[in-house]
């Protein structure tokens, strides 16, 4: 079969870890990731699948090229693991460059191909062993090694020293003080029912988010911490790059500050993959069969709030409305109908998605795709169409996306695409919505 | 060669002991290939202590049922040809008269049997239905992207009963003998394979639709079809 045609993509996390690679050492890895790492999945998997293409409709991005075979999910496998397989592991350091072009910026590990296969293959855990495989030889996205080295140091993905972090995290509190009278964010509170756990972000480039939560919190009345020290942030890339000694690391220091504060249930913020990983990579990676800590996610959490009545909504939003079902919540989590629910709670005119629940499309910037800075821009962009296309069919503007990935990724479509569209977190639906009780309300002096 | 192939030591041969051969290869392969997947999966961490018996069903009772699933209502042709295919497969060698009398003749058992015509017509789907998917495979892009030798000679391999059966039975083309001899020695062959190529989906189908059905059931709280 005719090589595939991909445009170049100079990304200096890849091109000179992959010229400095010997045959031996990738087939070291390779050997050592096959033979002692992977397990009975991996040869039932290479060696059931009848290669009959049946995945392809599946994959979004086979859809966004026009059916270009190269993108269905089988192809993937085939052109990276079986090849490896045959070629038992001696390959030089382009073709492992070959490889985690595929596995890093071709496929999201969304897990939908797994509910078209006949046989329910994984395809995404054979790609995340592609992952594997190039993250230990050190051929991966610069700016995804860069996010992991950030969580090596800082146990943050974006270099927030812990210093900056408690300094923003009673800067946004003192600002909330301007709406709820005395808000609280307390740091380190002992035998609290909730540890809330963002991405980073929300105390950098979108703190806004983390005031919303705050503000929730503050109105729902729940017993609530942050810890003051590590640990403090769920996120994890070092799961997409493949350095899983990393992912463990972070997670185990991230259940540490959990244990540490004595608190019941961890609260996750709107971040897909940071779920994720907590809740299975890392956890599994740990030896641990569920979360040590109750994990919950932010979506569950509203659901459980404006069901029990703890948030009223004041006013609804008129305008249409639509769904980014994130895979980390839906497909792999089955909040579909709390995301839902708490949709129609905040909104008059909700328009739902089609194909929706767990045969929701993924975004594009799963899989840490997201993070893969302006070398790989257009990657989202234009796997992003079948999204695009998704979207627009509803003709609302207004998009909910309950992710830190699809809420980056689907804004930026809307700009690049020129759609003009209004992106917004669930978070960012209860505060405009919801009613803030007299009693609590700050006066203005 | 050929009277070789036409010999009755041969047909004596393939009918009496490689008979034994073939099933004891194939079920003691398919034995050896379940227990060295049971066994290896005893070393992940992530396979047994999620594997949930209601939702493995639920997920194969999806997939073994025409038209259960999304992908297979959105591909009607493919669904119908591929569970045609499979049910002629398995069905046709299993009650056929001549296959019968020769278990009559060594055991004295005896089960129901397809009338001839219906077994005929089955064979046919068998060859036709392999047929399509041969064209398939060098039709439709996504499939033609990753075909290789071996999945032709899989194609082969399951058609080359069916289709010496065939013409053994109408007897055209070639002598009788030889058909039968190449009939049986196919079928062998193919039984022998099971195990140990891709045909092997028979055996691993259960385990890794129990798998995903568990992780995304009982796990994840969603659904795989």
């Amino acid at each position: 079969m005719a090589e595939t045609i991909r445009k170049p993509v100079s990304d200096p996390g890849m091109d000179e870890p992959a010229r400095k690679l010997s045959v031996d050492k990738i087939e070291k890895i390779i050997r050592w990731v096959i033979e002692k790492e992977a397990d009975a999945r991996l040869e039932t998997y290479v060696e059931t699948c009848t290669h009959c293409g049946l995945c392809s409709e599946a994959c979004h991005y086979y859809l966004s090229y026009k059916r270009d075979p190269s993108y269905s999910p089988v192809s993937k496998v085939r052109y990276t693991l079986s090849d490896m397989l045959k070629r038992k592991g001696r390959v030089d350091g382009e073709t492992v460059k070959t490889y985690a072009r595929i596995a890093y910026t071709e496929c999201n590990l969304c897990r939908r191909c797994s509910m078209y296969c006949p046989f329910g293959i994984d395809i995404s855990y054979l790609l995340s062993l592609v992952r594997r495989i190039c993250g230990l030889l050190n051929v991966a996205p610069q700016y995804l090694q860069d996010n992991t080295n950030s969580h090596i140091h800082t146990f943050t993905q974006s270099w927030v020293g812990q210093d900056d972090y408690v300094d923003t995290v009673q800067f946004i509190e003192e600002e909330l003080r301007m709406e709820i009278k005395n808000a609280r964010i307390p740091l380190d509170k002992a035998g609290a029912e909730f540890m809330y756990a963002p991405h980073s972000h929300e105390v950098t480039f979108k703190t806004h988010l983390l005031a919303n939560m705050a503000k929730i919190l503050n109105v729902a009345g729940v017993s609530w911490t942050m810890p003051s020290e590590d640990g403090w942030e769920n996120t994890n890339q070092a799961m997409h790059a493949g350095y899983y000694e990393t992912m463990g690391m972070i997670e185990k220091k991230h259940f540490e500050a959990a244990f540490r504060l004595k608190v019941k249930k961890i609260l996750a913020g709107e971040c897909g993959h940071a779920f994720r990983a907590a809740v299975y990579d890392g956890t599994r990676w740990l030896s641990w069969k569920n979360p040590p800590v109750t994990y919950i996610s932010a979506v569950q959490f509203f659901y459980e709030l404006i069901r029990d009545g703890k948030i009223k909504v004041a006013k609804k939003i008129q305008e249409p409305v639509t769904l980014q079902e994130p895979c980390s919540f839906v497909r792999n989590r089955g909040l579909g109908d709390m995301l839902r629910y708490v949709i129609k709670a905040t909104c008059e005119d909700f328009i739902d998605v089609k194909p929706n629940y767990e045969h929701n499309y993924c975004c594009c910037a799963g899989g840490g795709v997201i993070n893969y800075g302006p070398p790989w821009k257009f990657v989202r962009m234009e796997g992003g169409r079948t999204k695009i296309k998704q979207l627009k069919d509803t003709g609302a503007r207004i998009v909910i996306a309950p992710c830190h990935s699809c809420h980056k990724t689907i804004e930026e479509m809307s700009d690049f695409y020129k759609l003009g569209w209004h992106v917004l977190f669930a978070n960012e639906l209860l505060v405009k919505t919801m009613e803030i009780p007299e009693g609590i309300k700050a006066t203005q002096e | 060669m050929y009277e070789f192939l036409t010999s009755i030591e041969l047909y004596r041969f393939l009918k009496g002991p490689m008979v034994w051969i073939a099933f004891i290869v194939f079920i003691g392969g398919s034995i050896f290939r379940i227990c060295s997947l049971m066994s290896r999966a005893k070393g992940s961490k992530v396979l047994y202590p999620y594997l949930s018996v209601k939702y493995s069903l639920r997920s194969i009772f999806h997939w073994v049922i025409p038209f259960a699933s999304t992908n297979m209502r959105k591909r009607p042709w493919i669904t119908s040809i591929t569970f045609l295919f499979h049910s002629c497969l398995i069905f046709t060698p299993i009650f056929l008269f001549a296959h019968n009398m020769l278990v009559r003749e060594s055991w004295n058992i005896r089960w129901w049997t397809l009338p001839e015509r219906t077994a005929d017509a089955m064979t046919l789907i068998v060859v036709f239905c392999i047929v399509f998917f041969l064209l398939r495979r060098f039709i439709a892009p996504e499939v033609r992207y990753v075909t290789s030798a071996s999945d032709y000679i899989i194609l082969g391999t399951v058609a080359a009963p069916f289709i010496s059966g065939y013409l053994a039975f109408h007897q055209v083309f070639f002598d009788y003998r030889f058909m039968v001899n190449i009939h049986i020695l196919s079928g062998e062959v193919m039984l022998m394979a099971i195990p140990f190529t891709r045909l092997s989906h028979m055996l691993f189908f259960w385990f890794t639709r129990a798998y995903t059905g568990s992780e995304f059931g009982a796990v994840r709280h969603s659904r795989d079809f």
